[in-house]
């Protein structure tokens, strides 16, 4: 191990142009995302500057999505704001989790990186912290990442917004599939592992069972119910029997 | 409605609910227990929230060859383990998933 840690450290920049390189996939999948969110939030009632200060302020994809349907529908301010903590609620776990990686950082970074705290970016820094190098610069790859993730939201929610303007029930076309696209292609270099084998079962099984629940509660429910799975996996096959390394 | 009311609402239970466990908890010495349990979050909430998608149609459980999303996310995960190339996985899973959508609408 320590053989490859003489190598020299990346420099900031080079952590940051990986972060932002690591991310790029992951663009590609939010763009309709951010389209049809942009079209679907102005045909909703929203205001064009309205649609755009949610993506740059709120700037969680789902929640938003689910508020511009709320605002559709004619729901009040208070229910909007309870249904997006918690259709959030997960982003707590992306922060239990990050946060033994982040414990030498400034509150300066600690602000920015919690804001910028998505799926997207949350599951390509987590794997950057997980490998074995003892990079001192790790938070820049998560800060290039978060940074372009960002401004692809932001900018693909303006083209959505002018677009808008002009196409008609845009949630039809199908394109926010590209989002479960991308997840199927985060998801299935993860599984390597008999007791994630066992989380992700476990998790699977549960999201079925509960997903009447709503405000997608249920997907809450069976994160927790796969990672205590994963846990208890752990438990009966040892570490040094499972095939955890990164090759 | 009051927008700024409202984005200024959704933006402050979206930081709170990010923010504050990221500083705190990264203050505290964990137990390894609790840092071993960790690994798991990225792949179990990513399955929680692909594979409602992929069965249910409007809240109804629908597992059949009508269904376009489970046949193309069971082929996009097939492409996945083959390729391990996210990009490819992203358009051709896309490219299946809506070609399936206009046979289907024939």
């Amino acid at each position: 191990m320590s053989e490859k840690n003489t190598k020299q450290p990346l420099t900031r920049w080079v952590e940051f142009f990986n972060g932002a390189k690591a991310i790029f996939p992951l663009e590609v999948g939010a763009i309709p995302f951010g389209i049809i969110f942009g079209a679907l939030a102005v045909t909703s009632g929203l205001s064009p500057a309205g649609t755009m200060s949610m993506s740059l302020f709120v700037f969680a994809g789902a929640s938003q999505f689910i508020a511009a349907g709320l605002i559709a529908s004619g729901t009040g301010i208070f229910l909007i704001i309870a249904t997006t903590f918690i259709v959030n609620l997960r982003h707590v776990l992306y922060s239990a989790t990050l946060a033994p990686y982040v414990k030498n950082l400034p509150q300066k970074w600690l602000i920015p990186l919690g804001f910028w705290l998505t799926d997207e970016a949350f599951v390509v820094t987590i794997q950057r912290y997980q490998e074995k190098d003892t990079s001192p610069h790790k938070h820049w790859f998560f800060f290039g990442a978060a940074i372009f993730m960002y401004i692809n939201w932001a900018a693909f929610t303006f083209v959505g917004i002018k677009a808008g303007q002009s196409i008609k029930d845009p949630a039809s076309w199908g394109l926010d599939f590209a989002m479960i696209v991308t997840f199927i292609g985060m998801l299935i270099p993860m599984i390597k592992s008999k007791s994630i084998i066992l989380a992700v079962v476990s998790a699977a099984v549960s999201s079925v069972l509960f997903n009447n629940l709503p405000y997608q509660m249920g997907l809450f429910l069976a994160a927790i119910i796969g990672i205590t799975a994963g846990v208890i996996g752990q438990s009966i096959w040892p570490s040094a029997q499972e095939d955890e390394t990164n090759e | 409605m009051n927008e700024f009311l409202l984005i200024f609402g959704m933006a402050l239970v979206t930081f709170i609910i990010r923010y504050p466990v990221l500083a705190f908890l990264s203050k505290m010495n964990l137990p390894e227990k609790y840092l071993s349990g960790l690994k798991f979050v990225p792949p179990t909430v990513l399955t929680a929230i692909i594979i409602p998608q992929l069965l249910f149609d409007k809240d109804k459980l629908d597992i059949s060859f009508q269904n376009p999303q489970l046949i193309a996310g069971v082929l996009a995960a097939l492409i996945a383990w083959k390729s391990k190339n996210l990009l490819l996985t992203i358009v051709l899973g896309m490219g299946i998933y809506l070609g399936l959508r206009w046979i289907l609408a024939i």
